[in-house]
C-alpha cells in the first residue's frame, strides 16, 4: 500500500470506483436529463467535473498544504480566530469633488458602520497634474477627490480620528507624495508616525498591464515603490506602504490564476529589488498586503483567496528566505467585481455584490469593499452606498457564516481547485521569471497582450450565449431603473473653488523653501537607488504641489508611452 | 473584397481616463469583423485625435470614455472634425454616459451612442448602415 493510499480516509471511494459510478450512474441520469450544458467550466475558463470525491485530492497533506488557521500555509487564514474574533473591516472607497465633499462622504459611511476608510482621487491627481492644468482642469474631482497640496490632505482628514481609524489612499504613479502628505498630516496634528495606521495602494506594475494610471518608465517607478517600502517602515511602522492589486488585473480581463499570478509576481519584483538594495526583507514584507477581485464564481473566488494565500507564504518562505512568520502570511482586501455590475436591470447588482462578498469572506479577507448597485452609472449615490454597507452587515450578523474558520476547507473541490489555481499561477510565475521579471514582462507587452486575449475570449462566450449575463443576454427586458433613488450628480462648482483655495496655498507659502526642496528631489533623482522619500516628504511639508513634484521626477525620468495593444 | 473589408476606424481614448477594457475589445470585434482599425491608446487630446481621423483617413471615429468627461471631450472633439472637414466622419461614442448626456452628444453630432454591455455585433451594424456612402471605395 502506497502512502497516498494509507492516508485517504477509511470508506473512501477510490478513483476506479467514482468511475464506475460516472459511466453507469450518472450516464443513466444523462440520458434521462441531458446536462445544461455541452462543458461546464469555471469563469476563466477552466473545466469543472461533474463530481468531485476524496479521489480529487488524494495525497492531500492536511499538515503541509492546508495547516491550521494562523500558520503556515495559512491556506484556511491568516490568522487563528478570523472572523469570530475581529471581523473583517468593511471598508468602501469614496471619493469625489474637493476634499471637504469627500470628507462629508467619509462621516456618512462612518455613522452608518462603516469601520475603515478608502480614499478615490480624481485623474489629475492620479497622474500627478495639479488642479490648475490647462488641460486637465476639466477632470477635477470628477471620479475622485482632487488633492493638489497638504492643505487638501488636512481637509480630507478632518475631525477622522487617523490614530483609530485606518485609512486606504487608492494611489499609485504618485504613492510616494500621497503617503508622505498623510504622514505631514498626522505629524502636523500631534499623531506619532508610529500610531498611523493605513495603505497606499502603490503597486505600480499593475498600472502598466491594467489600470493606466502611469506617468513614470517602469524601471524608474518600480525603484520609487522600494523607497516608499523603506520609509514607512522607518517613519510609519503600521502602515501598509503597498497593496499588491490583482484587482484591476481582474477587472481588465485576466483569469483569476493571472490575477494571482501577475500580482505576485509584482510583488516579488519589488521585494528582490530591495533585497538588491541590502534591506532586510523581514524589515518589509510583514507590511505588503494584497487587493483581490471577487467575481461572480462563487467557489473560484473562495478557492483563489485560499491558492494565494498558500502561494505566498511558500514563496516568501522559500525563495526570499523571510524568517519572520509575520512576512509569510498574506493579509488581503477585497471589492467585489466592478465589470461584473450591468446597467441593465440595475437592481440585480445587490444579489450579485451579496454573492461576491459572500466569497471574499468565505475565503478568508481581512477587508471588503461592496459595489453599489448604482455603479454603473455614476458614483454611488449615499442610498446605493447604504445597501452596500448593510449587504457586509447581514451577511456578518445574520447569515451565520462568519461564526467559523474557513468552513468551506476540506471541500473535495475546494480543495482541488485550490491546488489548480496555485499549480497554475506559478506556472505563470515561472514564465515571468524566465522572461526577466515583471518589468520585463510589461515593457515587451506580454502582460498586457495575455489580459486582452482573456478580456477577447470572456466577451466571445458573452456574445455568443455560452455565458448568461443576467437582463443583458437572458432575461432581457428594457429595465434601467435604479428603484427610485436618485443618482449622484457631481457639482460643477467644484473646479472654481479647488482652484481658488490652490492659488491660496501658492500664495502664502515660502516660495524659497518649495523651489530647494524641488531642486533636491531633481538632484538626486537620476540615482534610482537613493531613497527619495524624505526629499518628498520635504517638499509636501514645504506646500509644494503633487504636479510640482511629478513634473520635476517627470523631467529626470521621462513617461512611458500607452500601450496600443488590442 | 467586401466593402467592409475596407473600411477605416480609429477608437480612441481621451483625457486621463485609463478604462480600456471596452475600447480594446470593441477594436478588437471590429477587426475581426473585416474593418481596418487603429487603437490611439491612453491619454489622447482631442487634437491628437484629430490628427490620428485625419492621417489614417478614417471613416469612423470611436470615443471610449467612462471617466464622465465624455460631453467636454466630445463637443470639442465634434467642433474639431468639422473645422477639419472631416463632419462626415461617423462619430461614435461608447462608455458609461447618463441618458441626458446621450441626447446631448446627438446634439452636437455623435451618430450613435453605444452605453454598457452593448453586445460588439450592433456596433458593426450601425457602422455598416451608418457609415458614409464613398468609405471603403475611394481607399
Amino acid at each position: 500500500m502506497s502512502d497516498d493510499e494509507a492516508r485517504t480516509t477509511a470508506g473512501a471511494y477510490s478513483a476506479e470506483e467514482v468511475e464506475a459510478w460516472r459511466n453507469q450512474r450518472l450516464a443513466k441520469d444523462y440520458d434521462r436529463i441531458a446536462p445544461r450544458a455541452k462543458e461546464f467550466t469555471t469563469l476563466s475558463g477552466n473545466p469543472i467535473k461533474d463530481l468531485y470525491t476524496a479521489a480529487d485530492v488524494a495525497g492531500l497533506n492536511e499538515r503541509d498544504e492546508l495547516g491550521l488557521p494562523g500558520e503556515f500555509p495559512y491556506t484556511r487564514g491568516p490568522h487563528a480566530s478570523m472572523h469570530r474574533g475581529r471581523p473583517w473591516t468593511i471598508r468602501q472607497v469614496a471619493g469625489f469633488g474637493q476634499a471637504e465633499d469627500t470628507n462629508g462622504r467619509y462621516k456618512y459611511l462612518l455613522e452608518h458602520g462603516e469601520t475603515g476608510l478608502s480614499t478615490d482621487f480624481d485623474l489629475p491627481t492620479l497622474l500627478g497634474y495639479d488642479s490648475d492644468h490647462p488641460i486637465y482642469g476639466r477632470e477635477v474631482g470628477k471620479i475622485g477627490v482632487a488633492v493638489d497640496t497638504v492643505v487638501d490632505a488636512h481637509a480630507l482628514f478632518d475631525g477622522i480620528p487617523l490614530e483609530q481609524v485606518s485609512t486606504s489612499l487608492t494611489i499609485n504613479a504618485p504613492a510616494g507624495v500621497l503617503m508622505a502628505m498623510y504622514r505631514v498630516v498626522g505629524d502636523e496634528r500631534g499623531i506619532a508616525g508610529d500610531r498611523l495606521t493605513g495603505t497606499t495602494q502603490n503597486d505600480i506594475l499593475k498600472e502598466y498591464t491594467s489600470q493606466n494610471e502611469f506617468i513614470f518608465p517602469p524601471e524608474a517607478s518600480v525603484e520609487l515603490v522600494v523607497d516608499t517600502l523603506e520609509y514607512a517602515a522607518d517613519t510609519m511602522p503600521r502602515f501598509n506602504p503597498v497593496s499588491m492589486s490583482g484587482y484591476h488585473v481582474r477587472e481588465a480581463g485576466a483569469t483569476a490564476a493571472q490575477e494571482i499570478g501577475l500580482t505576485i509576481a509584482g510583488a516579488l519584483c519589488y521585494l528582490e529589488l530591495a533585497v538588491e538594495r541590502g534591506i532586510d526583507p523581514d524589515k518589509i514584507a510583514p507590511r505588503v498586503s494584497f487587493f483581490w477581485d471577487v467575481h461572480n464564481d462563487f467557489l473560484e473566488e473562495v478557492a483563489k483567496l485560499r491558492a494565494c494565500r498558500r502561494l505566498w507564504a511558500r514563496l516568501m518562505r522559500d525563495r526570499l528566505r523571510c524568517k519572520d512568520q509575520r512576512s509569510w502570511l498574506m493579509r488581503a482586501h477585497c471589492q467585489t467585481a466592478g465589470v461584473s455590475l450591468t446597467a441593465q436591470q440595475p437592481l440585480n447588482n445587490i444579489a450579485r455584490t451579496a454573492v461576491q462578498a459572500l466569497a471574499a469572506v468565505l475565503g478568508g479577507t481581512q477587508s471588503l469593499h461592496t459595489n453599489s448597485f448604482d455603479e454603473a452609472f455614476a458614483i454611488p449615490s449615499e442610498e446605493a452606498i447604504k445597501v452596500a454597507v448593510r449587504t457586509q452587515q447581514i451577511i456578518l450578523e445574520e447569515s451565520g457564516v462568519a461564526n467559523v474558520v474557513d468552513p468551506l476547507g476540506g471541500s473535495y473541490y475546494i480543495e482541488s481547485l485550490t491546488n489548480d489555481l496555485e499549480a497554475e499561477a506559478m506556472d505563470l510565475i515561472t514564465r515571468i521569471d524566465e522572461m526577466g521579471g515583471m518589468v520585463q514582462a510589461v515593457t515587451t507587452g506580454y502582460a498586457n497582450q495575455l489580459i486582452a486575449d482573456s478580456a477577447w475570449e470572456q466577451q466571445v462566450k458573452i456574445e455568443s450565449g455560452t455565458r448568461t449575463i443576467v437582463g443583458v443576454n437572458d432575461f432581457v427586458d428594457d429595465d434601467y431603473s435604479v428603484g427610485g433613488i436618485e443618482l449622484f450628480k457631481p457639482d460643477p462648482g467644484v473646479l472654481d473653488r479647488q482652484l481658488k483655495r490652490l492659488a491660496e496655498v501658492k500664495r502664502e507659502r515660502h516660495e524659497t523653501a518649495v523651489k530647494e526642496s524641488l531642486v533636491a528631489i531633481e538632484a538626486a533623482a537620476p540615482n534610482l537607488k537613493t531613497n527619495l522619500m524624505p526629499l518628498i516628504e520635504t517638499a509636501v511639508r514645504a506646500r509644494a504641489t503633487v504636479g510640482e513634484i511629478c513634473d520635476v521626477l517627470r523631467g529626470q525620468w521621462g513617461e512611458h508611452a500607452p500601450s496600443t495593444v488590442f | 473584397m467586401d466593402r467592409r473589408s475596407r473600411i477605416k476606424v480609429v477608437v480612441a481614448k481621451p483625457g486621463l481616463d485609463g478604462h480600456d477594457r471596452g475600447a480594446k475589445v470593441v477594436a478588437r470585434a471590429l477587426r475581426d469583423s473585416g474593418m481596418e482599425v487603429v487603437y490611439t491608446g491612453i491619454f489622447q487630446s482631442p487634437e491628437s485625435i484629430i490628427r490620428s481621423v485625419i492621417q489614417e483617413d478614417a471613416d469612423v471615429l470611436g470615443l471610449s470614455s467612462l471617466s464622465g468627461a465624455h460631453l467636454e471631450y466630445a463637443v470639442e472633439i465634434a467642433d474639431l472634425l468639422r473645422e477639419n472637414g472631416a463632419d462626415d466622419v461617423l462619430f461614435l461614442v461608447g462608455g458609461t454616459i447618463p441618458d441626458e448626456d446621450a441626447e446631448e452628444l446627438r446634439r452636437v453630432g455623435v451618430a450613435g451612442v453605444f452605453g454598457p454591455g452593448t453586445p460588439t455585433g450592433d456596433i458593426v451594424k450601425f457602422i455598416e448602415e451608418n457609415v458614409r456612402a464613398d468609405a471603403g471605395v475611394s481607399a
